[in-house]
């Protein structure tokens, strides 16, 4: 069940911070920085900031930054991190190449 | 909190975040309300991203050139961001006699529209995409037609249109829309009444529910449809992609990956719990179509499927209506899978609705009083 959310509230300006430039999602290098003006630009929730910035959206699908954008937009919008949702996790849990994921005969030929 | 605006939009799509700039552009004050926890969460995240006239009913060809000449081309620029529009052309393939009787009678019907399609041979098709198979043996040719990315510019819409005033409010199903003095005012959720002068109801499948409480009916159904996406490649080709067999169409992103839509026939039949759930089996299915197309693509690696539900109308076109008995309601839904790439066009007319009473573009063929039985 999704709360009301006024994307109008005030959540004040975006201000540079000194580690603004560290990289937190290593598979499309999207920094700090660039999460926390997301936030700004009115992008509020796990979702938004994946399909703005592609933070989770390359080879290991978020398993290793998803914790970290998560508590990045939590603390901008000054809320707990568990009352943000993940992104939805999609199949393949690997990926997987076309000529193996196309493969209908057993065994591999 | 203020609830009352000159303009309550239903649904937080492309559509109704494109028509919420447009009318913020135009002075009108503006509250968007959508349901889901997240923006654009429907279709309009949902989609190929095709920006296509080719292959499009006559009907929704005006708007759909209008877009191309006129909107498409400027809109990174006017809301601010990148919303990765390439207008490289589309390629419909064909592999066999039948294909090329399909594509040469599509193209026929462009033509008699005043789209420039052609047929071109094989070769003609690999000089443009080098990485075809021979498999292919022609293919139909719109250089106008392209792709953007549907994720940014649901997003760019609602950026621009919150920057300049627009409350945008989530998590606001709305269960109503009531007439006040014989007119529509009033939009009911859980929680809030909002009131406006016009309502504009762009809620995809689910604005079915809420006209059915003003005791009328927009025939559509709810179909789901499946796309995979590879890991970033280098840059190959940019022109957008589909098949007279319809096996398969995408596109390569600006990012590199690809994006490609395909059937296995069976997710009609999908199981889901109330979101569009892929199946194990169409991912596969699209695999083997591709690799027929692009042998090249077989070691590529597919890290992500999805699915979506398209809002598909009786006759395959929106409704984009007044509607007489309710006067300040406007209708913008049933776009049948083919709505991304008019969206610019259409949020500019629902702009126009609004302030001028009347739309630069005739839309008597949308009309939400067009449905009649067959005998």
């Amino acid at each position: 069940m999704s709360k009301v959310n006024d994307r109008s509230r005030d959540i004040g300006e975006y201000m540079m911070r000194p580690d603004d430039d560290i990289i937190i999602c290593r598979c499309e290098e999207i920094t700090k920085g660039e999460i926390r003006k997301a936030v700004y630009e009115g992008m509020f929730t796990i979702t938004e900031i994946r399909r703005y910035l592609r933070t989770g959206m390359g080879l290991c699908q978020g398993l290793t930054c998803g914790k970290l954008v998560k508590g990045i937009v939590a603390k901008e919008l000054c809320v707990s991190p568990s009352d943000l949702e993940a992104a939805m996790s999609r199949a393949p849990m690997r990926p997987i190449e076309m000529k193996v994921l196309g493969n209908e005969k057993r065994g591999g030929e | 909190m203020e609830n009352c605006a000159d303009v309550i939009i239903i649904g937080s799509g492309v559509i109704g975040n494109a028509a919420a700039y447009y009318l913020a552009k135009r002075g009108r004050s503006v509250i968007v309300l959508e349901k889901s926890g997240n923006i654009g969460n429907g279709g309009s995240s949902r989609n190929g991203g095709g920006v296509r006239q080719s292959g499009r009913d006559k009907r929704e060809l005006p708007l759909a050139i209008y877009g191309v000449k006129n909107l498409w081309p400027t809109l990174s620029e006017e809301l601010g961001m990148d919303v990765e529009y390439y207008k490289d052309g589309n390629l419909r393939l064909g592999k066999t006699k039948e294909h090329i009787k399909i594509l040469s009678n599509l193209s026929k019907n462009a033509n008699e529209s005043g789209l420039d399609v052609k047929m071109i041979s094989g070769d003609e098709a690999r000089k443009i995409c080098p990485y075809l198979s021979k498999e292919v043996i022609g293919a139909s040719w719109c250089p106008t037609d392209g792709h953007a990315n549907p994720l940014l510019t649901t997003l760019a819409y609602y950026r621009k249109a919150r920057q300049l005033g627009v409350r945008f409010i989530t998590g606001e199903e709305v269960s109503q829309v009531k007439k006040i003095k014989g007119k529509a005012r009033q939009v009911v959720t859980k929680n809030n009444v909002y009131e406006g002068e016009n309502i504009i109801l762009a809620s995809g499948y689910e604005s079915r529910k809420v006209v059915q409480c003003l005791t009328f009916d927009i025939p559509m159904n709810r179909v789901l449809l499946e796309v995979l996406v590879t890991e970033e490649q280098p840059p190959m080709f940019y022109q957008m992609l589909g098949t007279a067999a319809a096996d398969f169409y995408g596109h390569q992103s600006k990012h590199g990956s690809f994006v490609f839509g395909g059937s296995s026939g069976y997710e009609a039949f999908n199981k889901d719990n109330g979101t569009p759930t892929t199946s194990s089996i169409t991912a596969s299915a699209v695999c083997r179509g591709i690799m027929k197309y692009f042998p090249i693509l077989a070691d590529a690696k597919i890290v992500r499927t999805w699915a979506g539900w398209i809002d598909d109308c009786v006759d395959h076109v929106p409704v984009i209506s007044f509607v007489e008995e309710v006067p300040g309601l406007i209708l913008a839904c049933g776009f049948s899978g083919h709505g991304f790439g008019i969206s610019p066009t259409v949020g500019m007319l629902l702009s126009e609705m609004v302030v001028d009473g009347k739309t630069s573009i005739d839309l008597g063929a949308f009309r939400y009083d067009r449905f009649r039985a067959k005998i």
